[in-house]
């Protein structure tokens, strides 16, 4: 896992706003109320939700702990399912060969093309497998500041979407404005005086 | 707050200068501790790759990437005095006598890769699953502390009302020495 793991990819959060009631209970139920559907749902291209970092293929957090000492701990864990093109090209092929025979014509509409490409992208999403990426979380939420252990793109919007449903609480990317922000000292003047700063030229 | 992805976008060039400026800081052998205000000793390195960019004014961008362990660093001054900054740079981080962090760290987003910590004590036990959690966060919020410390250093000097007389200056003469 990649908290665990030798090396690690990670980006940074500053989480804004704190739960009104138990903390505890509010992480609970939002973990489980967007936790990963236990069974794959064959017809979604993207399925994605929380899981224990112990326990990624079996999101239940009733048996697993998301607490470690002052902190929370949980994986994203993001289902998606990919039609290689030429999986597509080849089967695209066979079906318009099949159309013209079918038909006694020697070519096929855009319109006829298009709707060959959704009927098999459409078989094909349903036969193919989803393949999981797992991504954990370390939330320290008294101070909070959150790791996501990567820094993909795609992971990191999933996440902030997912984080906010679930928390109801902004995940703010940690990135040198932002830390200017959240994380220095500074009074208001310093930080006008920081948003005024422009490139330097050595 | 101003709006996150223009914000990223305009203070890109602020991760950048940190960056530049750490290297700056190794090459002469700065005092990090004392920056830091740190009572532990703080060292840094620079590790096996850096990667620095030139704006060339018609939107179009030099790169400059040098990798390897021993790999000279000519090519990147020559880059600094052509006006290009370090955007992305591979750092080893040694905090207190022992402790050795491995890691590549971008300019613009402050994006972490590549992060090798102390080792921890592995174990495939339940019981001490929870210990592993909690030394390698340990580990992990050390030295994001000290990355943060550091880049705050950074700016208090930016804004300061003696960054063009001083340490601009400092830094302009090791580029163009």
């Amino acid at each position: 896992m990649g908290l665990i793991s030798s090396t690690h990819s990670m980006s940074r959060y500053h989480i804004e706003g704190k739960f009104e009631t138990a903390v505890m209970d509010e992480v609970r139920n939002g973990l489980i109320k967007n936790s990963i559907p236990k069974l794959e749902n064959v017809y979604e291209e993207i399925s994605a939700g929380w899981t224990p970092c112990e326990s990624p293929y079996n999101p239940d957090f009733e048996k697993f702990s998301f607490i470690f000492g002052n902190y929370f701990s949980f994986s994203l864990r993001i289902d998606k399912k990919s039609i290689p093109a030429k999986l597509i090209q080849k089967h695209m092929a066979l079906e318009i060969e099949k159309k013209k025979e079918e038909s006694g014509r020697d070519f096929i509409s855009k319109n006829e093309k298009t709707e060959i490409k959704e009927k098999i992208t459409d078989i094909l999403m349903y036969k193919i497998p989803s393949i999981p990426s797992i991504y954990d979380v370390l939330w320290n939420y008294e101070e909070g500041s959150l790791f996501l252990f990567t820094t993909q793109k795609a992971a990191n919007e999933f996440f902030e979407t997912i984080f906010l449903k679930s928390f109801d609480l902004k995940p703010i990317r940690l990135f040198p404005y932002t830390i200017v922000e959240t994380k220095s000292k500074l009074s208001a003047d310093q930080k006008e005086n920081v948003l005024s700063l422009s490139p330097l030229k050595y | 707050m101003l709006d996150i992805a223009t914000a990223y976008n305009k203070y890109t060039f602020l991760g950048n200068e940190f960056l530049t400026w750490i290297w700056f800081l190794i090459e002469k052998q700065k005092n990090l501790s004392t920056i830091m205000e740190y009572k532990e000793s703080i060292t840094l390195e620079i590790g096996n790759s850096i990667v620095l960019e030139n704006n060339l004014g018609d939107k179009s961008k030099e790169k400059i990437t040098i990798k390897g362990d021993q790999a000279g660093l000519e090519e990147g001054t020559t880059a600094l005095k052509k006006g290009a900054w370090v955007t992305e740079i591979n750092l080893k981080c040694k905090i207190g006598e022992e402790e050795e962090y491995k890691f590549t760290i971008k300019g613009e987003s402050f994006n972490i890769t590549g992060l090798k910590t102390p080792a921890i004590q592995t174990s495939k036990s339940e019981d001490e699953f929870e210990g592993m959690i909690l030394e390698k966060t340990y580990l992990l919020q050390k030295i994001t502390e000290v990355i943060d410390t550091l880049f705050l250093k950074y700016v208090e000097k930016r804004i300061s009302n003696d960054w063009k007389t001083k340490e601009f200056q400092e830094i302009r003469n090791w580029i163009h020495s």
